[in-house]
Parts: C-alpha cells; sequence; structure tokens
C-alpha cells in the first residue's frame, strides 16, 4: 500500500520527466518513419547539447528569480549580446589576455545584475519593467560597441575552453574508451555517494527510503547517463561545454536545495511578509537573484560567442524567452516559490528537444514557434490546474 | 413608530463544526436607528452577511421578510436592488479612482457602454453635500482622510436608494470629531425617515443614537432594549454582553513567577500610512519570568501593532521608546536582533505573516532559526527532519509527514506549526497574537497546555486575544489597552470581564 502510494508520488513529481521521454519517443518514430535519418543519433546528441547550453545555463538563474515571487529577467537575451560583443572587442579586437577577458566579461555581468538587482530588490520598482528598461538599455550599448557589424573569428585558444571535445583529436577507440571511462566513473561516484549518505542516515536513525526505490532510482539514472557516454563516444567524444554545464547545475541545484541562502529564495517566493517576520533580509535575497542572473548571463555569452565564433548584433534575442519557459515548463511555479533547478533543466531539454525534433522533421520555422507556445501555455495550465485540484481535495 | 420595515426570522447558519448563530431574530421598525452590540465573534457581522447576500438563500436556515415580503437574496446585488446597504468596517474603496467615480462603480449612469460622467459628477456632488463634504467629487480617494471617506461610503450607499442602512463599525478608525460627525449624519438622516441598523463596540456611540439596542451573545439574541421603555446603562449593556459563567476550560498550571525579564517604557508609535496618527501612545508594560501576561482590548486598540513593533521594528514609524531585558537596554531594529535577543512573535494571521504554505511543515518549523540546523550555510536536511519530527510529537500536530506542505494542514495544526517554528527559535519571551483565532475548542486547549508548558520551562508569555474568558482564564496579571495606550493593569484576582469592560469604556472619550 505505501509502495503503491510511494510510486504514485514518484510519478506525480516526475510528470515532466515522463512527458519528455514520451515526447522522445514520439519524435524518434516520426522521424524514423519519415525516414528522416534518427533523433539518437551520436552527431544529434552532442548537438542537442551544443545547442542548447545557454538555455541551461540561463534556465537556472532565471529559476532564482521566479522563486522570488514568479519574477522574471526580461534582459538576459540583451545581456548576453553586450557580454558578448565586450567580450570579443577585447579578445579579437584589442587582443587581450584570454583569462582576463574573460574575468571583466564576467564582472561586468555581475555588475549589470546588481545595476538591475538595485533598482528591483532596495527601490522596490517592479522586475518587469526594470528588466525591460536593461532588454533595450543593454541591446542598445551592444549596438553601439557592435557599430553594427559582427566579430570574428576567435582565437582558437579560446574557443577550445567551450567548443572542443574531450580527449581531444586521437583515434576513435581512445574516444570511445575515454567517454565510457567517464561515464563510468561519473555514475560509480553518484552510486557510492547515494549509498553513503544512506548509511549515514541509517546510522543516525533518520527515515530512508525503501531499498528498491534507491536501486531503481540509481538504475535509470545509470542507465540514461551510459546511453548518452555511448552516444557521445561514438561521435567526438565529450563536449567541453558539457562539463561546464555539469558543474553550474550541479551548483545550483545544491545551492537551492541545501544552502541557507537558498532556502531564503524560497521563503520569499512563497510569503514575503513571513519571510521578513522570520529576519530574513528580503532586499538581500532579491538582490542576490537578480545580481547572479547577470553573472549567469555572462556565462552563457561567453559560451554564445564560442559557438557562433563570433559576436554579432542580434545575438541572444528571445533567449530571456527561453530561459523563462523551461522554467515554467519544468514546473516552476507563476507565483514562486515552488520550482528546482532539475525541473528547469528538464524544461530546457524538453524545449531544446522540440526544437531538434521539428528541425529534423522539416517543419516550418513559423509552425515551431506556434506549437512551443501551445506547449508552454499547456505545462502552465497544467501546473496550476494540479495545484487547484489538490487545494478543493 | 412605524410598522416593521425588516424581520428575520429564526435565522441559523453554521459553519463547519460551529454553529455561527442560533435562530435569531431580529425585527427592524421603519425609520429607526436599531444597534447590534456584542464581543467579536458574537455574530453580528454573520446576521448582517445573511441579511446582505454575501451567505445567499440556503446557506441559513429562517426567513428574511422586507415590508412583509419573503425575500431571497442570492448575491449581495439583489439585496442591493431592495434599497439594503451594507457599508463594511474595511472600506471598499478604490484609492486611485476620484471620489465620484468610486461613488458609482458598479452602479454607473448612464449605459453599460457609455458612462455619462456628468450626470455622475453632478449626483455625485448633490450626494456629497447632504453627507457635508464640500470636496469636489473629483478628488481622488486617497487624497482625503479616513473620516471622509467614511462619508463618502454613506454618499455612495445613498446614491443607491437605500432603504435600509447597514453600518458594520463605522467609527472602528475614526478619530473624536468624525465619529460625532457621523453620527449626528446618522441622526439626521433618521429625521428624514431613513433606517439604520449601527453594529459598534462603542456603547457610548450606541447609547447615544440607537433606538433600539440588541445584543447578540454566541450567536444568540440575549436581548433587545429599548429607548422609550428601558434605560441605556453601560452596565446593562456590558452584563448582556458578557454575561456567561467560566466554565472550567483552562487548564491549571503551577505559577513560578520570577524576575522581571522583559520591560518596555514610553513607547510610541506612529501609522506608517496616516501621518500624525499614534497608533501606540506612550505605552509602558513589564514581563516577569514564567509569567503569562495578557494584553486585552477590542479590535483595534492597538495590540498587535505594538506586538509588532516591539518585535525588531516589523510595524509602524517614528517610533520611540526603551526597551528593557533583564535589566539591560537593547535596541531591537530589525527581526533578527528580536529573535537574537530570544523574542518570538507568532502573529495573529498565520496564512498571512506567518507560514509559507507551499511548503512543507518541516521547512515551516526552521525558519526563523537556520542556523540551528545548518553548518557554514549548507543544510542538514536530515536533522531538520528530525526536529521538526520531534515538535510535531511534542505538540502533536496532526499531519501525514513533516514532508506535508502546511496549507494542506486544518487551522489548528497550522497554528501548532506556527508555535514550533517559534519554540524552535529558543525564545524566552513570547508573544503571541491570537493564537486561539478561527480554531476549534479541542485545538484551544491543545494550545493553553502548551502555554502552560513554556512558562513552566521558565519562558515568558505575551499574551494577545480578543476574547475575553480566554484572556481571564490564562493569565497572570492582564493589561487593558484601548486606543493606542494601556488603560489599565489588572491582576488574576481582580480581573473580570465587566472590569476591563469598563475600563476600556471609560478610557473612550466617547461623543458626549
Amino acid at each position: 500500500m505505501t509502495h503503491m502510494l510511494g510510486v504514485k508520488n514518484t510519478l506525480k513529481k516526475n510528470t515532466m520527466l515522463i512527458a519528455l521521454v514520451v515526447v522522445m519517443i514520439l519524435f524518434q518514430v516520426l522521424i524514423v518513419s519519415f525516414n528522416k535519418g534518427s533523433l539518437f543519433n551520436p552527431a544529434n546528441i552532442s548537438n542537442i547539447i551544443s545547442q542548447n547550453a545557454y538555455v541551461v545555463i540561463l534556465a537556472s538563474g532565471m529559476l532564482l528569480c521566479i522563486l522570488t515571487g514568479g519574477n522574471i529577467d526580461l534582459s538576459v537575451g540583451s545581456i548576453v549580446c553586450l557580454v558578448g560583443a565586450v567580450a570579443g572587442t577585447m579578445i579579437v579586437t584589442a587582443g587581450m589576455n584570454l583569462y582576463v577577458a574573460i574575468a571583466l566579461s564576467l564582472l561586468l555581468g555581475t555588475a549589470i545584475g546588481a545595476w538591475q538587482g538595485f533598482w528591483i530588490a532596495y527601490v522596490r520598482i517592479p522586475p518587469f519593467i526594470v528588466t525591460l528598461a536593461g532588454q533595450l538599455l543593454w541591446r542598445g550599448l551592444a549596438m553601439t560597441i557592435l557599430n553594427g557589424l559582427t566579430i570574428s573569428p576567435f582565437p582558437d585558444n579560446y574557443l577550445k575552453y567551450f567548443t572542443s571535445y574531450l580527449p581531444g583529436e586521437v583515434d576513435a577507440s581512445t574516444i570511445f574508451s575515454f567517454t565510457m571511462a567517464v561515464s563510468l566513473v561519473a555514475c560509480g561516484l553518484f552510486i557510492v555517494l547515494q549509498i553513503m549518505d544512506r548509511l549515514t542516515k541509517k546510522r543516525k536513525g533518520y527515515e530512508i527510503e525503501p531499498l528498491i526505490f534507491m536501486i531503481l532510482k540509481l538504475l535509470i539514472i545509470t542507465v540514461v547517463v551510459m546511453l548518452v557516454g555511448w552516444f557521445l563516444a561514438r561521435h567526438k567524444g565529450l563536449p567541453v561545454v558539457l562539463i561546464l554545464l555539469a558543474v553550474i547545475v550541479l551548483i545550483y541545484s545544491y545551492f537551492t536545495k541545501k544552502t541557507v541562502p537558498g532556502r531564503h529564495l524560497y521563503a520569499l517566493g512563497g510569503n514575503e511578509k513571513a519571510a521578513k517576520l522570520s529576519g530574513i533580509d528580503t532586499n538581500k535575497v532579491l538582490f542576490f537573484a537578480y545580481t547572479n542572473m547577470g553573472f549567469l548571463s555572462a556565462v552563457a555569452a561567453l559560451a554564445c560567442i564560442a559557438r557562433f565564433n563570433s559576436a554579432f548584433p542580434a545575438a541572444g534575442t528571445n533567449y530571456e524567452l527561453d530561459a523563462i519557459g523551461s522554467c515554467f515548463i519544468g514546473g516552476a511555479s507563476a507565483y514562486g516559490g515552488t520550482g528546482t533547478v532539475g525541473g528547469a533543466i528538464v524544461g530546457a531539454i524538453f524545449m531544446g528537444v522540440l526544437n531538434n525534433g521539428m528541425s529534423i522533421l522539416g517543419i516550418d520555422a513559423n509552425w515551431q514557434k506556434t506549437v512551443k507556445g501551445i506547449v508552454l501555455l499547456a505545462a502552465v495550465v497544467f501546473d496550476i490546474l494540479s495545484k487547484k485540484r489538490a487545494k478543493s481535495r | 413608530m412605524g410598522n416593521a420595515l425588516l424581520e428575520m426570522r429564526n435565522i441559523t447558519k453554521t459553519f463547519p463544526g460551529v454553529v455561527a448563530l442560533d435562530s435569531v431574530n431580529l425585527e427592524i421598525t421603519e425609520g429607526e436607528i436599531h444597534a447590534l452590540v456584542g464581543e467579536n465573534g458574537a455574530g453580528k457581522s454573520t446576521l448582517m452577511n445573511v441579511l446582505s447576500g454575501i451567505y445567499p438563500f440556503g446557506e441559513y436556515t429562517g426567513e428574511i421578510l422586507l415590508n412583509d415580503k419573503l425575500c431571497k437574496f442570492n448575491h449581495i446585488k439583489d439585496s442591493e436592488n431592495k434599497g439594503i446597504v451594507i457599508i463594511h468596517q474595511e472600506l471598499a474603496l478604490v484609492p486611485y479612482l476620484s471620489i465620484g467615480e468610486n461613488m458609482f462603480l458598479g452602479n454607473e449612469r448612464g449605459s453599460y457602454l457609455n458612462i455619462d460622467w456628468d450626470e455622475a459628477y453632478t449626483k455625485a456632488d448633490s450626494l456629497l453635500k447632504m453627507v457635508g463634504l464640500k470636496e469636489s467629487s473629483k478628488v481622488l480617494i486617497k487624497d482625503i482622510g479616513v473620516g471622509k471617506q467614511q462619508l463618502v461610503e454613506i454618499a455612495k450607499a445613498l446614491a443607491k436608494n437605500v432603504k435600509l442602512l447597514i453600518l458594520d463599525e463605522p467609527t472602528a478608525s475614526l478619530n473624536e470629531t468624525d465619529s460625532k460627525k457621523l453620527l449626528d449624519l446618522l441622526l439626521e438622516f433618521k429625521k428624514q425617515g431613513m433606517t439604520s441598523i449601527l453594529i459598534s463596540h462603542k456603547i457610548n456611540e450606541v447609547s447615544y443614537v440607537a433606538d433600539r439596542i440588541t445584543i447578540i451573545r454566541d450567536g444568540a439574541v440575549i436581548k433587545t432594549l429599548d429607548k422609550r421603555t428601558d434605560s441605556f446603562t453601560d452596565d446593562d449593556i456590558i452584563s448582556g454582553m458578557v454575561g456567561r459563567s467560566l466554565v472550567d476550560r483552562f487548564p491549571k498550571r503551577e505559577h513560578n513567577i520570577g524576575d522581571m525579564t522583559f520591560e518596555v517604557k514610553n513607547w510610541t508609535v506612529y501609522h506608517p500610512l496616516f501621518e500624525g496618527r499614534k497608533v501606540c501612545d506612550d505605552v509602558s508594560f513589564n514581563l516577569r519570568k514564567g509569567e503569562v501576561v495578557g494584553i486585552s482590548g477590542l479590535m483595534g486598540a492597538g495590540r498587535t501593532e505594538l506586538a509588532m513593533s516591539l518585535f525588531g521594528k516589523s510595524y509602524g514609524v517614528d517610533i520611540s521608546g526603551e526597551v528593557y531585558i533583564n535589566g539591560k537596554r537593547v535596541h531591537l531594529n530589525t527581526v533578527k536582533d528580536a529573535i537574537a535577543h530570544k523574542i518570538a512573535y507568532v502573529t495573529e494571521d498565520r496564512k498571512g505573516n506567518g507560514l509559507i504554505l507551499s511548503t512543507p511543515i518541516c521547512e515551516n518549523t526552521t525558519m526563523a532559526k537556520m542556523s540551528k540546523v545548518s553548518k557554514y550555510n549548507i543544510i542538514d536536511r536530515d536533522l531538520e527532519i528530525k526536529v521538526a519530527e520531534d515538535l510535531k510529537t511534542k505538540l502533536r500536530t496532526k499531519c501525514t509527514s513533516v514532508m506535508q506542505n502546511t496549507g494542506n494542514l486544518s487551522g489548528g495544526n497550522q497554528q501548532k506549526v506556527l508555535l514550533a517554528k517559534w519554540m524552535f527559535a529558543d525564545p524566552e519571551i513570547l508573544i503571541l497574537d491570537e493564537p486561539t483565532r478561527g480554531i476549534d475548542v479541542g485545538a484551544k486547549y491543545e494550545i493553553y497546555c502548551i502555554i502552560n508548558q513554556l512558562v513552566e520551562e521558565g519562558k515568558t508569555v505575551l499574551f494577545i486575544s480578543s476574547e475575553m474568558p480566554e484572556i481571564l482564564g490564562i493569565s497572570d496579571r492582564i493589561y487593558v489597552m484601548n486606543e493606542g495606550k494601556m488603560v489599565a493593569e489588572l491582576d488574576q484576582k481582580h480581573a473580570t470581564q465587566e472590569a476591563i469592560m469598563t475600563y476600556i469604556l471609560q478610557s473612550g472619550k466617547g461623543v458626549e
């Protein structure tokens, strides 16, 4: 009985993950039946990852903003463009030291975030307005810096930090064994950590989940990681950007789940008055969320200029919408207070697969937008309806 | 006197678990001012909500007759169409619209697609004159004071061709001059033949204007006094309002009262919005270790504001005064300071100010003192769950697990989570603001037990409540607060409901 309930809850918690699997299978069936190749083609998997790197990075930051009360940041696309333009000028035009340029770019993004955060948190201008102004402001500055032109190409020693593959240009069998080894180590590490956690819990007499659940969870995650590894191994190896993404996702999901400042984000979004009366400096929390968003926008900018090998005036257009969409599809509440980084990432992958699948099928770009719009609305409607039902019960 | 305008017969209204109105009969004669008095929660507002259709026909039993015709109101619009207009305690005006726009909100002049603003403003101006306001109807609501806003509400009611005007605590937020003006206006309207029902706490006001007074207690009519036959003495009214015997609803405890631990001197707080209005006026009081001190008073007396302003200046502006803890002067400028000085404030508004309903019990429990379950800002989730479990067991909170969202709990259990949250913060002084509001009798008893347990552990409790039996039953000492001032201090032996009421009434400067 309790197991049944557990299964039900687990399914409920992971509806979006299940939807993602369903969509993947659907596209695979469609793609194969139209004889257009395969979604699960080594090159394509690798492609999906590098194509959507920026969404994952931005969605991690956007989630923090949304957690504070459904607040969104409309300026991230423009910040990506501006930081990209400044980085391009420093690296390509001025030939500055790479590390100095990267550090300055990250600093610039953080400063922009702090500027917006100041108005939002301490002057209490609605985020929508501050970031809408930012969207125009930063894009305008970027255009001025670029003077309408494109800066390219970037030096190889910059590109290698974002677009290269590990272990590098060696023969196929070395690539294969290296990638598989990395995947195995990652899985092993994960399993060991989970078992250790379980043992500590048992030792301290805390409640633990049924063993079968844990084994199933580990099994599923191992299979998925190994599958992705296997696909990547048969292509060029491990994309460097995937490591960057893994680090960001791990840091931010740890931050939101396990740290006190992370908890404060949920408290602020859940009930600001209660948070204040519990001694939480809500202004600081809000300021942090937006400053951090600026920082992550700069990280995304560095990844984007590498991927396109250029900084150009239209860079980053509509990126904010992808990031916001991912968070909401991933189950973040439009009123704040609920949502997880993991969910936002699932949302980002969902959007990525949707884009990629439709592109392979050769669906017209305009229709792609239409479909994405419907999916976004459906996800949020689903979220709100399910909450209503929970309440009325 | 004229004929009966309105008759309410055997009105009974129940909420889950509570009988709010128990076959109430009320008769309103044409052309009179009829006052409804009673304690907080006696059922006055519920009765008026039944009358105005906020609780639609079918949700209550009994009959409403207007001019001898049976009425079945399903919506507030239905009663307004019959000329019954209710003005609620909380003003329902839109601050950024003009007086005229507010007066005809939902009752617009002209047609649906073409509002006739000329007619609206002309009519509004003439109605404003009737209520004695000189303002133009194009002035924005936010630019006039509360007293005038109350008059606008009345003008708005007049715009609806009102036959029976119901005023729910109309003077609660007014000063004496404005109150007097408003009451005189009611008398003036009476001369012109209007019937009104006045709900009020302020007995001097009631005896000033009312022709008849109906006293309601515990959802039932106790008696109706008539100006021509009965005298309206305060004693009559008060004993009617509070006259119930105290049954043994409160658990006994050992009294171990120690030294003075918390002292407030000359505490003055101004209202954050209305400049110059004192919410707490030169308040001084003290608490001893192991003591339960009650603050009694009517709604709007300034008790919550006092507590919140003490708790890290969470309310009010221009706060002055001194706070001493164990004889040492302290400055509690932020909530953090207050928590660090081992003070806890358990809010009266558990949903609005206390809990985060979208998060689990365990996260709410630890929120006020995360440092106890974290190291270098990293939360020990397992420890958090464990401490939440411990408190859940200690307070006997009913829930499936501490992972359950607080939004899914009943009121009493939410209150326990809120208490758990503040007990977890290791306070020495707990300010409990209406801790038993809206919870059932059983849960109340359990909350009293928790309070006893806390003081037996040597903690100090400041207990704010509008329910007099409760405050009398649990407190070692009682302060009486009225209109921002401490008006009396009573020890347990001398405290009675009558005494408290008398202090409140004597301190109110009244209208005479």
